[in-house]
């Protein structure tokens, strides 16, 4: 592969948080959503992140477009920090990233038919396109992603939600972008659209070749579509590897502990498989543990765990854990 | 086209032109619209008041400012002679003046509301989606303008710019404004953080497009239906003004002018003062009725 399309370097999202009732000057208490990722996402690549609720994973998206203020840098192939680039500046680089959002109907404004939905980024940023040239492409696109022709006029509310997440695909893509976002699209939709629209994805960024950052807390659908996958937890990265060597050797006890909750459709898998419990719930991210925030949930956590705080290995397949290994490795725990 | 075919045609669900989905979505508003015979009625009075106003030198069968003889047709009761609800202390034909007052009723409260909506609009909105000081710095001022109960500020304002009935509807825009403001306000904090916001902010939209774009479409309906249920409001400040004699002036046949006029005999002469009471009363009505009406249809929170 060559050049990254997008190279994040120790990315942090930090909220201040004021009590209600704090004086002005008193001190924010800090919310550290996303605390130091880096990676790199190469054309046509397609990036999973997985984590629960709470892991940063949407923030860190939102972070990448500026919808948030982050700190580290977010370098584009060209050259420019997205982080730290103005409003401006950032306008060139916005029909580039284009995203998809996590419920499709409450992304497209109610009061706009179709077709003026997924003309509008046409109209801000190829504004010399004549009427009629803007309305075969946003028919093409329409087409493209699978709506009928003569649903352009009608509104978002009388679409299901997997057609309205195809409006939602079809206004991110009409404006030919290198990357898309994909805030967890399907989460919203039953299981039998989202596979429709999974596999609409994965077709539009082969023929299409985008690069792709797909955000999801259900693995098996990351499973599908991604090429790597990344960790998350509690805004930092657990491991990062190719799917195939993620899924098949997690080594990381957290990977290990998601991948076990995923149910397998065969009964007879499913009552064979070793379920590792996680206990407790996530800590706050206001408040970390030290050290390496899984540990109070980790079963091979030992001193050194609290101690210091294992870094991401720079290797293929990346894991931050003391003790990585597969999942025999966890003494004792697993019966044979 | 036969009316049976027009209907269909508006009701489509497959329409082929963007203007064809337009009228079909206002028509089925208006089907709904129409099963509120409440809101029909309250229309029915709206829209008379606009013809009344219209073709006022039809319909009048006398001049509304030049009386009759002073010695036999003055305090003439309702329907004598041809009268039909009396005239008055100038022998003045009341219903004549009544029927020219509504062109001054009209252009009070269209005035007032082409002049106070935009404003309120644009302070809310602009307040709303940007948040910060810009929110508290506009929110306060129009905090201000709504600690004062408004018939005072009105009354302030027409006495700071002079009697008439210009100054008097520029007074009544400038305190009705605030509500307007909040409301759109209200609106666009529930509106900025949805995700079709961000998205239209991630496709590069500046906050002009989305403020003019997205937001104020979306709070539009809402202040309509506040400035409809508020021109009752608008005309009995309009009229208490002519009341106080701060809003048209004399021999201008404004109705809460003519009750100013009439009070003073009220008691042996009734009709005088009433009948204009009762043409505000009927007015203020149809404009409550009207913007209930347009509540249930418009506002999407109070469906279902």
């Amino acid at each position: 592969m060559s050049q990254p399309l997008l190279s994040v370097e120790d990315l942090r999202v930090t909220f201040e948080l004021h009590r209600a009732g704090d004086l002005p000057w008193t001190r924010p208490r800090l919310l550290r959503a996303v605390s130091g990722v880096s990676f790199e996402l190469f054309p046509g690549e397609t990036l999973g992140i997985v984590g629960e609720s709470g892991s940063g994973k949407s923030t860190l998206a939102r972070a990448l477009v500026q919808m948030v203020p982050a700190t580290g840098r977010a370098v584009w192939q060209d050259g420019a920090d997205l982080i730290a680039l103005s409003r401006r500046a950032m306008l060139r680089y916005r029909a580039d990233i284009q995203m998809v959002f996590q419920d499709p109907l409450a992304s497209l404004d109610p009061r706009m038919t179709v077709g003026q939905i997924i003309a509008e980024p046409l109209r801000t940023h190829f504004r010399d396109l004549s009427e009629t040239e803007r309305k075969s492409r946003v028919k093409a696109m329409m087409d493209r992603v699978g709506l009928l022709p003569n649903q352009i006029n009608r509104y978002p509310h009388e679409f299901s939600g997997g057609q309205a997440q195809r409006i939602g695909i079809a206004r991110a893509l009409v404006v030919q972008p290198k990357l898309l976002i994909c805030d967890e699209p399907v989460s919203a939709l039953d299981v039998s659209i989202q596979a429709q629209v999974i596999n609409l994805l994965s077709e539009l960024q082969r023929d299409l070749g985008l690069a792709m950052i797909f955000i999801a807390h259900d693995l098996s659908v990351v499973k599908h579509i991604s090429d790597r996958v990344m960790v998350l937890y509690l805004g930092r990265t657990m491991e990062l590897a190719e799917s195939r060597a993620l899924y098949g050797d997690p080594q990381h006890p957290y990977t290990q502990a998601l991948l076990s909750a995923v149910p397998i459709p065969d009964p007879a898998a499913e009552r064979a498989k070793v379920v590792i419990p996680l206990e407790g719930d996530l800590p706050s991210p206001m408040n970390p543990p030290s050290g390496c925030v899984f540990r109070t949930r980790c079963a091979r956590a030992e001193d050194v765990c609290a101690e210091r705080r294992p870094e991401l290995t720079r290797a293929a397949h990346g894991v931050a854990c003391h003790f990585p290994g597969p999942v025999a490795a966890s003494a004792g725990r697993v019966p044979a | 086209m036969s009316a049976m075919t027009r209907h269909e045609w508006l009701l489509s669900d497959r329409p082929t032109s963007r203007r064809q989905a337009r009228l079909g979505q206002a028509y089925r508003t208006w089907l709904s619209f129409r099963t509120n015979w409440l809101a029909m009625v309250g229309l029915g009075i709206v829209v008379a008041l606009v013809l009344v106003a219209l073709f006022a030198n039809v319909i009048a069968p006398y001049d509304p400012v030049l009386g009759g003889d002073l010695r036999t047709e003055r305090f003439l009761p309702p329907l004598t002679g041809n009268h039909l609800l009396g005239t008055d202390d100038l022998s003045r034909d009341i219903f004549s003046r009544i029927v020219h007052g509504s062109r001054l009723t009209l252009l009070v409260v269209v005035l007032v509301a082409v002049i106070a909506t935009p404003i309120g609009l644009l302070v809310g909105t602009t307040a709303g989606y940007f948040g910060g000081w810009v929110d508290t710095v506009l929110m306060r001022i129009t905090d201000i303008f709504l600690a004062f109960p408004r018939l005072i500020l009105a009354l302030a304002f027409v006495a700071a710019l002079g009697p008439g009935i210009e100054n008097a509807i520029i007074a009544i825009a400038i305190t009705s404004w605030p509500p307007y403001a909040r409301l759109a306000r209200a609106e666009t904090l529930t509106i900025r953080d949805s995700d079709f916001i961000s998205a239209a902010r991630l496709q590069g939209a500046s906050s002009a497009r989305i403020l003019w774009g997205h937001v104020t479409p979306l709070c539009l309906s809402s202040v309509i239906i506040r400035v409809t249920l508020d021109m009752a409001g608008i005309i009995l400040t309009a009229a208490g003004l002519g009341f106080l004699g701060l809003g048209a002036q004399p021999p201008q046949p404004e109705w809460g002018a003519m009750i100013a006029a009439g009070r003073r005999f009220l008691i042996d002469q009734w009709w005088v003062a009433t009948m204009p009471g009762v043409a505000i009363f009927i007015v203020s009505l149809g404009f409550n009725l009207l913007g209930d009406g347009l509540r249930d249809v418009l506002d999407p929170k109070a469906r279902k």
